[in-house]
């Protein structure tokens, strides 16, 4: 049996101290431990993306980070990004676009799409796409998340509306 | 605004939401990471079971020995076959109405035979799911190789190792069509064109793999499962049967689903065998598959080789089309659905476009160590619409007639109906003309040929692919009830005005993020003349919801919308009913607008249903003693017109081949769909997408790879390629609206539409692309690699 | 699936590390960026009884100019890299590659080191490192070393690490006035493994010449693969677009299949990348004020 290690992070804002396993991914400790559903399991081999969190503000696969690993460390899921208002362009604009149907990639797209819209606003179509093509979704066949994205570029730039509804 | 209803079947005049894009209330939870999922679920004294599947494709369990692994830390038991035995019975994948099919009997977990990688033999059941996979690789267990049929094209040859010995062969289900004059009509053409096409076994792949969470109370001896599923009664009749529950005593809820595509519209037997542990174990067992499993236990579908060929007159007149259609299925047929539905569909749907009197098709299924195969988005339709549209435009070639004038000519055309065709597929009413015309403007068709023309002078080869189809939806009981499975065919729907003044809808149709729920409340909002954020919707619950058949088959909006329709016309005369008892006025001087009752005449203000509603549940004292008001109405409808109400669409592709490395680009990609009312144009608008993305995933990238011991040799996320949002194009997509007559909503289904044709275009594009060359490229997913052989720039070093 | 147990530390310093590894030897894993380990033991490929974790470490992440080389410590990310100015005035090379590794969300965590140690020859940072002439920097209880990048990569997953060592940092030689590169992968989608890649660096000459070239493929064989005759018959013929398809037709390397792609395709798609790279780099030499 191997020991629990503590760790002292926070979390969606709260200060959590606790142990965890060393073999316990991020995701799995969340979910499990702490009970924030957000984060998803997709696939657990770095692929899908449903799993994407942000560990100190930038996007990670949190089925890729052990929590052992995170102590000092902020992690944020879709919740508490969602909660302090981080998302909220992103999200109107996903609701008007409908560009979500199952929700389950929903989260790592949200926070990928933040990640674009923070770092890179200038991106054209095609580096919105290639930007996001490391989130999978099987519902929406991308086009809605991208224009949802787009709206939400278009309108920081001040431009006249970029994301055409076909 | 809802006049006094003469009869039944009335929509609402003014429409504030049929027919508008409106975002879906139940997506803000989503938007936020609060949809709850099976796996959110945490009941008290939960415990976590993980399966141990065969290695192997073929073989037989000699020893078996789980002493060291019932010893690891967390484990509550291992289990096989006879443990459960008496709890859970077995079945067979096979319905009465596909004449002559065979599949035996299959076990939650396998007693001894295994007959395919990935098969569930053995259950850990831990505290924790890291425990349960902890102690299963203590498992002491062995077993002999089995000779193992792992090619269908093999399966059926007299010296091919039997599956099932006791059946004879490998054969599951055959069948023929023979209408016309096949022989004399081949024989006498002026152009036959052969071809044969063949389609790579592929899978899902949803986003939330399979997830059952079953909760056995032992008090009650009910059960309740949460379960990731798209037709909760259908699963809540088997588990009833199989573990010989009253049908009352179980409860099945689908809360949010993370993608189903009728993966999950199916039984699993690793969800019996969780379901029967909660019963032998009187605690919630939780089983969430991960996705390495799933790609060896998760439905497979599509593995098909169809030899097609079809006969034209010279100046371009198709008479005849024939098919042989070859699929290798799994060592079961699927339970109860059975795994003879997609190739009974490729036999039906085959040329359907197209007017002509002969056919013949033949389809063998065959078993194979593999997965078990079955219904998966498109069923069938994806492969008829290929061969159909590959063989056209082979024959359009020939003829050296462009590929959309020779459709023109050919297909059915929008003044020729109801008729029924050469299949015997029965059609009320199709678009094709419109939909051809509208699709050439839309792509600016000769523009597109002009700058393929221009292009291929700088050695750029661009290809434009067409790709007409039809497609099956809303069905009948024709479907599975004449075969003797449980599965509902009708929907119902139950309209409820709550005391607060709320409407609430109740539906045995659900969703897994299709927008269903979104579309009842337009539909109940319109007919009822409500403002829709007073309507609340619940689907997915045998205890709360009417029977029903659940999401398969493109019948959400068809049917399901119908029930609701027709439950919202029956409550909204009930409340005029009840307005008139209290204002001594008559029906027809009183309408419904916007939450209130209003007089026709002058618009005049009578009651807000609010107070209506106060009134009814809390003072009855205030209502004449000789009327009981009754503020709920359910109403059930099936669709008994036809077999199905087809719908029919046509897609069309652009992609540039870069014929040096085989990589093909898709430039863009354009959908008129004929899918009758559009309730929700942009719910079905990203359907439509969603499912032409799924379909390019199956003519480009998906496919199970297995070696010749049927092993799966691909089964990560890392190498099945699933379509990602870089490759996609954008897909434009207009409607043309034939609305069906066989209901007052007039709304026929779409989710399927974009996986039927999207295949079909993409390959046909790739051709057209590459016909300077004179090649062809006719096996799917089309690798680079296929390319390049087509081209002659590789040799082909495997198939 | 869930990992398997493993223990678990923190590393304080680097002689701790050491010593762990003496104490653990096979059963030890270094754990730097953990994007590639982690999927590793997710799918239960590898039971290692303890995880060295060295991002602690600050030494290792440091990104500077030491002599002629840009020296890029172990845990720098590839997203560091991506979006360092520093990488891109002194080996713009790696700049241009950063953006092909997997996703930003592996490459926000994901290391250059990590990379190099595990020698995925269908990874691009091995390839790229052999092409710019690199040193790995590799340290053990016995001190430094510096083993040359055509020297380190041996077999698949095999490096000339010893037992006991890791690595510390990456020299990459300063880009020159002169240094000219093309770099291109074929890929099904975006961020996956490649099918083929290649890359070719070398110093531009007046006379049109590209001289000192180094050309390596990437998804062809066990190790970062050299394309030796066609280097040298760049010393002695002029590069010029027409001349790229001979030059091609000359490569001499034997890759091996993979799942999807026989090794005649492989051949065939690695030919027709050095074409194009060669084309590319024929116009740079044209135009030189654009090298």
């Amino acid at each position: 049996m191997v020991e629990r290690q503590p760790i002292r992070l926070v979390v969606n804002g709260k200060s959590v101290t606790t142990t965890v396993e060393p073999r316990m991914h991020l995701i799995d400790f969340l979910r499990d431990e702490l009970q924030i559903k957000g984060a998803r399991v997709g696939c657990e081999h770095g692929v899908c993306g449903a799993c994407t969190v942000r560990l100190n503000g930038q996007m990670v696969r949190g089925c890729l980070v052990l929590a052992v690993r995170t102590t000092n460390c902020t992690v944020e899921t879709l919740e508490g990004a969602s909660d302090r208002g981080d998302l909220a362009a992103l999200q109107a604009a996903f609701h008007a676009r409908n560009a979500l149907q199952c929700g389950f990639c929903t989260a790592g797209m949200l926070l990928a799409a933040a990640e674009l819209v923070a770092t890179r606003p200038d991106s054209s179509r095609e580096e919105i796409r290639e930007f996001m093509s490391g989130n999978y979704c099987r519902c929406t066949g991308y086009q809605a998340i991208i224009d949802a994205i787009e709206d939400v570029l278009s309108a920081r730039s001040g431009s006249v509306a970029g994301g055409k509804k076909c | 605004m809802l006049t006094p209803l003469k009869s039944e079947q009335r929509i609402a005049d003014e429409l504030r939401y049929i027919g508008a894009p409106v975002p879906r209330p139940n997506a803000l939870r989503l938007l936020q990471g609060r949809g709850v999922y099976v796996d959110d679920i945490v009941l008290p004294r939960m415990a976590h079971v993980v399966y141990w599947r065969s290695p192997i494709a073929h073989g037989r369990i000699t020893s078996f020995d789980a002493s060291f692994a019932t010893m690891m830390p967390g484990v509550i038991g291992v289990f096989g076959a006879e443990d459960i035995a008496d709890i859970c019975t077995p079945w067979v994948g096979t319905l009465a109405h596909l004449p002559g099919m065979k599949s035996p009997p299959q076990y939650p977990l396998a007693p001894g035979h295994l007959c395919w990688q990935g098969e569930p033999v053995f259950a850990v059941v831990a505290e924790t799911r890291h425990q349960a996979e902890d102690a299963l690789a203590y498992l002491r267990i062995e077993w002999d190789e089995l000779p193992v049929v792992a090619n269908m094209e093999r399966a059926l040859d007299p010296d091919s190792p039997l599956i099932h010995p006791e059946l004879g062969d490998n054969l599951c289900l055959t069948r023929t069509i023979d209408n016309g004059a096949v022989d004399a009509t081949f024989a006498s053409a002026d152009v036959v064109v052969e071809e044969s096409y063949r389609f790579g076994r592929h899978t899902g792949v949803t986003m939330e793999t399979r997830s059952v969470l079953a909760d056995f109370n032992a008090a009650e001896h009910t059960l309740t499962v949460y379960h990731s599923h798209q037709a909760p009664h259908m699963m809540q009749d088997l588990y009833s049967r199989h573990l010989n529950l009253p049908e009352a005593s179980v409860r099945v809820i689908c809360k949010d689903v993370g993608g189903s595509f009728g993966i999950k519209v199916h039984s699993y037997p690793d969800d019996f065998a969780t379901v029967a542990l909660s019963k032998l174990l009187k605690r919630p067992i939780k089983f969430i598959a991960d996705r390495l499993e799933s790609f060896v236990s998760d439905v497979h579908a599509r593995d098909h080789l169809v030899k097609a060929r079809l006969a034209a007159t010279k100046d371009g007149r198709i008479l005849a089309f024939e098919i042989d259609d070859l699929t290798g299925v799994g060592p079961y047929s699927v339970y109860p659905r059975t795994s003879g539905i997609e190739g009974n569909q490729v036999l039906n749907i085959t040329g359907g476009p197209y007017q002509h009197a002969n056919y013949r098709a033949r389809l063998r299924v065959v078993f194979q160590n593999k997965p078990p195969m079955s219904q998966y988005r498109g069923v069938g339709h994806p492969i008829a619409c290929a061969v159909t549209e590959g063989i056209v435009d082979l024959a359009a070639s020939t003829l050296g007639i462009d590929p959309l004038v020779f459709r023109k000519m050919n297909v059915m055309h929008d003044d020729a109906y109801p008729r029924t065709g050469a299949s015997g597929i029965k059609l009320e009413g199709l678009s094709h003309d419109a939909c051809l015309s509208r699709i050439e403007r839309m792509a600016d068709y000769d523009g597109l040929r002009d700058e393929q023309r221009r292009l291929r002078g700088d050695s750029v080869y661009r290809g434009i692919g067409i790709a007409a189809m039809v497609e099956l939806t809303n069905p009948g009981p024709a479907f599975y009830g004449i075969g003797g499975a449980r599965i509902a065919a009708q929907d119902g729907a139950t309209v409820r005005l709550d005391a607060g003044g709320g409407i609430t809808v109740m539906v045995s149709v659900g969703e897994q993020g299709q927008g269903s729920e979104t579309i009842f409340a337009q539909i109940a909002a319109d007919t009822l003349s409500m403002p829709i954020g007073r309507v609340r919707v619940i689907t997915g619950d045998t205890s709360v919801t009417p029977y029903g058949g659940g999401t398969w088959a493109s019948r959400g909006a068809g049917i399901g919308g119908e029930a609701v329709l027709q439950a919202s016309n029956a409550l909204g005369m009930q409340l005029i009913e009840f307005a008139c008892a209290v204002h001594q006025r008559s029906p027809e001087g009183l309408k419904l607008f916007n939450g209130q009752v209003m007089d026709v005449e002058n618009s005049a203000f009578l009651s807000d249903l609010k107070d209506l509603a106060s009134q009814a549940y809390f003072r009855p004292d205030t209502l004449p003693r000789d009327f009981q008001p009754e503020l709920s109405a359910t109403r059930h409808y099936s669709q008994r017109d036809y077999p199905f109400v087809f719908t029919n669409g046509v897609h069309v592709s652009y992609v540039e081949v870069d014929v040096d490395t085989g990589m093909v680009k898709l430039l863009k990609h354009w959908v008129v769909e004929d899918c009758g009312r559009v309730i929700n144009p942009m719910l079905v608008d990203e359907q439509i997408r969603g499912a032409v993305v799924q379909g390019i995933g199956g003519v480009l990238f998906e496919e199970c790879l297995y070696d010749e011991a049927g092993l799966l040799k691909n089964g990560s996320m890392a190498d099945y390629l699933v379509p990602m949002a870089a490759e996609m194009p954008d897909i434009e997509i207009a409607h043309i609206e034939t609305r069906t007559k066989t209901s007052a909503l007039g709304a026929k289904g779409a989710g399927e539409a974009g996986s039927a044709g999207a295949p079909a275009a993409v390959m046909n594009a790739i051709n057209d692309a590459l016909a300077p060359f004179h090649a062809r490229v006719t096996s799917q997913p089309i690798t680079p690699e296929k390319i390049l052989v087509a081209l002659g720039k590789v040799k082909p070093g495997r198939v | 699936m869930k990992a398997p147990e493993f223990d678990y530390v923190r590393a304080r310093s680097l002689e701790e590390v050491f010593s762990l590894l003496d104490e653990y030897g096979d059963e030890a894993r270094i754990l730097a960026g953990g994007q590639t380990l982690l999927a590793t033991l997710n799918m239960r490929l590898s039971e290692p009884q303890i995880l060295v974790d060295i991002g602690g470490l600050s030494a290792l992440k440091q990104v500077s100019v030491v002599g002629d080389a840009l020296r890029i410590g172990t845990m720098v990310t590839h997203a560091e890299i991506e979006d360092s100015a520093v990488v891109r005035k002194h080996a713009p090379l790696l700049s241009e590659v950063a953006p092909f590794v997997a996703h930003r969300a592996i490459r926000n965590l994901g290391t250059l080191g990590g990379s190099i140690a595990f020698a995925d020859p269908a990874a691009e940072w091995p390839c790229i490192l052999v092409a710019m002439r690199g040193v790995v920097i590799a340290q053990g209880v016995e001190g430094q070393r510096r083993i040359l990048a055509d020297e380190f990569f041996i077999d698949l997953y095999t490096t000339a690490l010893r037992p006991g060592e890791i690595i510390v940092a990456l020299d990459i030689p300063l880009s020159g006035p002169n240094s000219i590169y093309a770099f291109d992968e074929l890929t099904r989608r975006h961020g996956d493994y490649a099918i083929v890649g290649a890359v070719i660096t070398g110093e531009a000459s007046k006379e049109g010449f590209l001289k000192d070239a180094r050309i390596v493929f990437l998804g062809t064989g066990n190790t970062p693969d050299r394309a030796h005759a066609v280097e040298q018959q760049l010393e002695t013929t002029p590069l010029t677009r027409a001349a790229a398809a001979t030059f091609a037709r000359a490569l001499d390397i034997t890759p091996g299949g993979d799942l999807y792609n026989s090794a005649e395709t492989k051949l065939h798609l690695a030919r027709v990348t050095l074409e194009r790279l060669l084309a590319k780099l024929a116009q740079k030499l044209e135009v030189p004020e654009h090298g």
